[in-house]
């Protein structure tokens, strides 16, 4: 149950942009998560909601944007696509591979009043 | 804590003491969910729920007359500063900070006991405890001589940056010196968290399955070293130690492998010397690393 860590964090985050930019109230948050980041999107999307309530983003609308997990293969040297760390090469099998995307944990942006 | 949400904010206690850093309230009543929850979880042949598959999406700004701010601002951003705080601490005083990672009942602190005593004046141990409640471990740790600091992280399942920086400054260990954060029993969370260490060591012990490696991946992603213990059980039990090496490797392929048992001792040597090799690449160009030795 790390997500509602995560979801302090946002707050935090938005707290200390109202007031470096100036806005009262958070519409709606925009994060973009990828599939490797150790997050699990529908347990965040009701920390969220917990977390958020009587703050300025109380209500506030959470869209995620999904990233892809990707990977570099070492033994075909190709650029691949994974969904989970344990994924072999989709092309040659192998385990031997860097994973260059998908981690991803953070605000894109928000829409502020 | 909140049974609806299990949020432990505020109750982390470092031995005895409230833990006095901000932290927010928030309302604890009903909870409304106004708006669409999607189902991000996919139901596989076998009937088991798979989350985390959903496909990329996109996302459209709203039609309001909201002011849109592009932020690009990583999440674990301020975890990440404290973390960076103790890692200069530990690199300045040439210490070495190893975070160790399990599932509960791996057999940790009883590694970290017999460690410590193999140690002995070789090398000066200090602990920092993670456990959700009681003090019991850091006084396991400290009848071995070594100081030991308990954090209790109340309902939280891991310990961040924050706190552990909280604990060294407590501890006050020497320069030259080895810390062993023990994390929380936990293989999902503590993986997010960095803690300003040199090394994740995970701890895997032979009474639980093979395929941990690949069920809990974050963990042994993030990783240097896996221990596998509790070897002396292995005639009594049917792990495979390859295959639990092979998936580790599946899901890292960098990842040092090493078998001891802290009840017998087996093995304890060459986790040692990965110790003290640990330790000389902190100390590797260190204004006093000879005159530490």
């Amino acid at each position: 149950m790390h997500e509602m860590s995560i979801c302090e964090g946002i707050l935090d985050v938005l707290k200390e942009q109202a007031r470096a930019q100036n806005f009262d109230t958070v519409k709606r948050v925009c994060l973009e998560i990828g599939p490797l980041s150790g997050v699990e999107i529908d347990a965040l999307k009701f920390g969220f909601d917990v977390v958020m309530r009587d703050s300025i983003a109380d209500g506030a609308t959470l869209d995620i944007i999904e990233t892809e997990g990707k990977a570099w293969c070492f033994s075909c040297g190709t650029a691949i696509v994974i969904g989970e760390r344990y994924d072999p090469c989709p092309k040659c099998g192998s385990h031997q591979l860097q994973v260059t995307g998908g981690e991803e944990l953070r605000i894109k942006e928000l829409e502020v009043n | 804590m909140c049974t609806v949400c299990g949020c432990g904010e505020g109750e982390v206690r470092v031995e005895g003491k409230d833990k006095a850093h901000g932290h927010h309230h928030h309302d604890h009543g009903h909870h409304h969910h106004d708006h669409d929850h999607g189902h991000h979880h996919h139901h596989g042949e076998d009937g088991s729920l798979h989350y985390g598959a959903g496909e990329a999406g996109g996302s459209v700004p709203g039609m309001s007359q909201g002011r849109m701010i592009q932020l690009e601002h990583d999440i674990l951003a301020k975890n990440n500063a404290y973390a960076a705080e103790n890692r200069s601490f530990f690199a300045g005083h040439g210490i070495l900070a190893l975070n160790l990672v399990s599932s509960p009942g791996s057999g940790k602190t009883s590694l970290l006991v017999k460690t410590i005593e193999m140690l002995g004046d070789r090398l000066k141990s200090y602990v920092v405890e993670g456990d959700q409640q009681t003090a019991n471990d850091a006084e396991r740790i400290r009848a071995t001589g070594a100081p030991a600091i308990q954090i209790n992280t109340g309902k939280g399942c891991h310990l961040d940056g924050q706190m552990v920086g909280h604990a060294v400054e407590h501890l006050t260990p020497s320069d030259g010196s080895v810390v062993f954060i023990e994390n929380v029993g936990n293989l999902v969370c503590p993986a997010a968290f960095d803690l300003g260490e040199a090394h994740k060591v995970a701890i895997l012990s032979v009474t639980e399955g093979e395929d941990k490696p690949i069920k809990y991946p974050d963990m042994f992603a993030a990783s240097d070293l896996v221990l596998v213990n509790k070897i002396d059980l292995l005639p009594h039990l049917d792990f495979d130690v390859e295959e639990a090496i092979s998936n580790a490797r599946k899901v890292n392929p960098a990842i040092k492998v090493l078998k001891v048992s802290a009840r017998t001792g087996e093995g304890m040597d060459a986790w040692l010397v990965w110790i003290m090799a640990a330790r000389g690449m902190v100390l590797a160009g260190h204004p006093f690393g000879t005159a530490a030795e």
